[in-house]
């Protein structure tokens, strides 16, 4: 072999199509919708009810997060420890998981133990009973999770960087405080169940190699009971931002500090979503992004840095998150500013710009790769009432998108003086 | 089940083939043999820190990243105390840059001074925020040399202490590339929608010339057998006390490895499991209690950590764990209880060939404990072990002088 082979890279070639299955869509006899992904290779699937339950239509600190997490507590005709040792028994996963917006509960389980398992997550998700000793147990528990992780900068930047994004009194960022642990119980649990899960209309995601019965199967343990239609609020409150833009929460003893900069933004509806997903990627979305290359790859002040834009049903978040050296933080943030402005000022080069490009469309289709990742892309699209051509035109978006369109976007969204910055650590920075 | 061809270049490197033409994306795993436990005790962190260096360029590749991303691939690394591991996956049709890419850090790295300075920084970063500015951070730091006093194991992978890293020289990172990133000391696994017939020829074209630097000797110490419990107590600035045990394992490749597996899942994985369903459901002495071993190609620790609630003392919160340890090492379990770990270990197993990286990474672990066809006998093995093998197992394996504890207790409490 001729060494010079080696100076360059094989040819590449850029994706085409993406050939998306679209998923089959079912409707229960009480009205309750069911998205079906047969795919994949394993005899295994995962049934994903999903409830418009997040954090944002609780009246109390903690009370979607822990409904959602108290649901496998104890149910009509299943004890806590029954439920358990069921789940364990067949070798299978209960997982539920709560947002902003919704609260989910997944059974991941072979096909042969399906039987057996659906009439469990069937209780858990529509008559459980918040047995008020366990749910003492689970909130001391969850207490001192609490208490562990406010030792955490990146934790805490986290927790209070939606409050100074959406005020205090918005339903996006109201946060939990460690008394808050205090004030739950059975019955603010039972109370948020009642108006968010039971009689409520829900979603069905069901992934894997699916059974050829599994429609007939569902509408045994969920097409059954009476789903009263909830309408949704209809408008969220207008987000009220911290007036001051520099922010800095003191932690002692840190060797680190936590960095969160950003802004509220728009949604997936917006026309300038997708647009604005390059410009992050370009940015911080990527390990050789901007952000990235600058400031770990050339100047080795953190272990990590990158930015991302966050789809809510009623508002959406920039945000640039990292954890610095405490004496390089100033620098760090500066260097951030550094790199805006010049995506501000400067065309993206063609040759960044392509790569990005190609990035990203490899990226989907890792995205798109299996029926757990397809399954993934339905639940995303839901709130907001998409359907896959969404998808299409995610990607056809990204490839015809200028160096011109992306600077305009800087200039339009990246605005240095609405972004807020905090600083979670010991010593505060000195902001130029 | 995983079926794979296997071959082997004249060079020494062992090259895996899996099929699965349900997917466009294609896998690429490359395991080095080479990891924490081959480091000097004076220059710890180093098999780790080389990792991050493997991605400042190659002789012909200014940035690893970069070529890859443009085809539409993503990639990452990690290291452990056995093996350094490199992995990627992208669209199929871009499989040759994967090649190129590794193939050229094999062949020559470029030894950039810029980048082994930043890369000191970097993982100094990475040491300060994964190991010391977090809660109980610093547990492996104080929990591995108190449980193995010769063996390499007595250091994380991250080092033992920043300066170690800090200090890293170009001579190191040299002879260290040298000894340990050859084709013979490595194993390639690709997996996606490809044919053998094209995997062999890439494989030749892009690792065959590639130099086989001689058998690398390696001299580990070993752990002499521990004959009296240890103890150790700190405190650290945490909200909440924590209890860490320890206990000397088989290594991976023991006939007993299985067995053990199952009675660290018996005990403590998942919630109904006997440590969390006793103490925490039942007695609620603590918050957080799991089981779990490390499963290193050395003799490994079978661990138990936990929180006690509030209230209750580590001394109470020991004597808790005690009793269930006392339970299972004396008391035959019941069928019924290990068929559940044993249906667990089945879907997980399952659920692990679900995609191509997954496959293509258990195929080099198995290659590397001695046969990549062990992906397909594990769950055998597991479906084997008696419960008079449990007992034998923790009667052996969880004796009080087999046993290193440590008390991390919260300050100002």
């Amino acid at each position: 072999m001729k060494k010079d082979i080696r100076k360059t890279q094989p040819r590449i070639r850029t994706i085409g199509e993406i050939n998306l299955p679209e998923p089959e869509k079912y409707i229960l006899d009480n009205g309750i919708p069911v998205y079906l992904i047969d795919a994949g290779t394993q005899e295994l699937v995962r049934i994903e009810l999903i409830f418009d339950a997040g954090s944002y239509y609780q009246s109390k600190a903690l009370q979607a997060y822990l409904t959602n997490k108290c649901l496998s507590e104890g149910t009509e005709s299943y004890s806590s420890k029954t439920i358990a040792e069921t789940i364990d028994f067949y070798g299978a996963y209960l997982k539920s998981s709560n947002e902003k917006d919704t609260a989910n509960i997944s059974l991941y389980t072979l096909n042969k133990h399906l039987d057996k398992l659906l009439p469990v997550l069937h209780e858990v998700s529509l008559i459980p009973t918040f047995p008020e000793e366990e749910i003492r147990t689970i909130v001391r528990k969850q207490h001192q999770e609490y208490l562990v992780n406010m030792e955490k900068v990146s934790f805490i930047a986290r927790q209070q960087f939606s409050s100074l994004l959406f005020g205090e009194g918005h339903p996006y960022g109201k946060i939990a405080m460690a008394d808050d642990y205090g004030k739950v119980n059975s019955t603010v649990l039972r109370q948020f169940f009642k108006e968010r899960y039971q009689s409520a209309q829900f979603t069905i995601i069901i992934s894997g190699k699916v059974p050829g019965d599994i429609i007939e199967r569902l509408n045994r343990y969920f097409g059954k009971h009476v789903v009263k239609k909830k309408s949704d609020l209809t408008s969220a409150p207008i987000p009220k931002p911290a007036t001051d833009l520099n922010q800095f929460i003191k932690k002692d003893g840190t060797l680190q500090s936590a960095l969160r900069l950003g802004k509220t933004m728009f949604n997936k509806l917006h026309p300038d979503y997708t647009k604005f997903k390059v410009l992050n990627t370009v940015l911080g979305g990527y390990f050789g992004s901007r952000l990235m290359t600058n400031i770990r790859e050339d100047k080795g002040y953190t272990y990590g840095i990158g930015s991302g834009i966050a789809s809510f049903k009623h508002a959406g978040m920039f945000f640039i998150a990292s954890e610095v050296g405490t004496e390089v933080t100033k620098k760090a943030i500066d260097e951030v500013f550094i790199e805006i402005e010049r995506l501000r000022t400067t065309l993206v080069p063609r040759e960044e710009l392509e790569l990005v490009k190609n990035y990203m469309t490899g990226q989907f289709l890792r995205r798109a790769d299996g029926p757990f990742a397809l399954a993934e892309l339905v639940r995303a699209i839901l709130p907001y009432k998409l359907d896959m051509n969404y998808y299409k035109h995610y990607i056809r978006t990204i490839k015809n998108i200028t160096a011109e369109e992306i600077c305009n976007l800087a200039v339009n969204y990246l605005q240095p003086d609405s972004m807020i910055r905090l600083v979670v650590g010991e010593d505060v920075p000195v902001h130029q | 089940m995983i079926k794979f061809e296997k071959f082997t270049l004249i060079n020494g490197l062992r090259v895996i083939v899996h099929k699965d033409v349900s997917t466009p994306i294609v896998a690429m795993n490359i395991l080095y043999d080479v990891g924490a436990r081959d480091e000097d005790p004076e220059k710890t962190g180093f098999a780790h820190l080389f990792e991050h260096l493997m991605f400042g360029g190659s002789e012909n590749i200014p940035k690893y990243d970069v070529p890859l991303e443009r085809a539409g691939g993503e990639n990452n690394a990690f290291t452990s105390n056995d093996v350094t591991n490199y992995y990627l996956t992208l669209p199929k049709q871009n499989l040759e840059t994967a090649f190129w890419l590794e193939s050229d850090r094999m062949n020559q790295l470029a030894f950039s001074e810029k980048s082994l300075e930043v890369q000191r920084n970097v993982v100094s970063e990475e040491f300060r925020q994964t190991h010391l500015n977090q809660p109980y951070g610093d547990v492996w730091l104080l929990m591995r040399p108190l449980a193995y006093q010769v063996h390499p194991y007595s250091w994380p992978t991250i080092g033992k202490k920043i300066e170690h890293i800090t200090d890293a020289t170009m001579d190191d990172v040299k002879a260290f590339y040298k000894k340990n990133y050859n084709p013979n000391n490595a194993i390639l696994v690709v997996a996606g929608d490809i044919e053998l017939t094209d995997i062999k020829k890439l494989a030749e074209k892009w690792f065959g010339p590639i130099e086989n630097q001689g058998e690398k000797n390696r001299q580990i110490p070993v752990e002499p057998i521990q004959t009296e419990s240890r103890f150790l107590e700190v405190e650290g600035d945490v909200p909440v006390d924590a209890i860490y045990k320890c206990w000397h394992m088989c290594s991976r490749n023991d006939e007993a490895y299985h067995a053990t597996d199952l009675l660290s899942d018996l005990l403590g994985n998942g919630k109904s499991s006997r440590l969390y369903y006793e103490l925490i459901t039942n007695r609620k002495l603590f918050s957080e209690i799991q089981a779990f071993i490390m499963g290193s190609m050395d003799k490994g620790l079978f661990v138990v950590s936990g929180k006690p609630a509030n209230g209750v003392n580590l001394n109470e919160a020991e004597e808790a764990i005690n009793v269930e340890i006392d339970k299972i090492r004396n008391l035959l379990i019941d069928e019924k209880e290990l068929q559940k770990v044993k249906n667990k270990v089945e879907s997980t197993l399952e659920f692990s060939e679900m995609n191509v990286l997954d496959k293509a990474m258990n195929l080099a672990f198995a290659e590397l404990s001695g046969d990549a066809g062990n992906v397909n006998t594990e769950a055998t093995k597991y479906q084997a072990v008696s419960s008079k093998r449990i007992l034998e197992t923790a009667a052996e394996v969880l004796r009080p002088e087999n046993c290193s504890t440590l008390f991390y207790k919260a300050k100002n409490k």
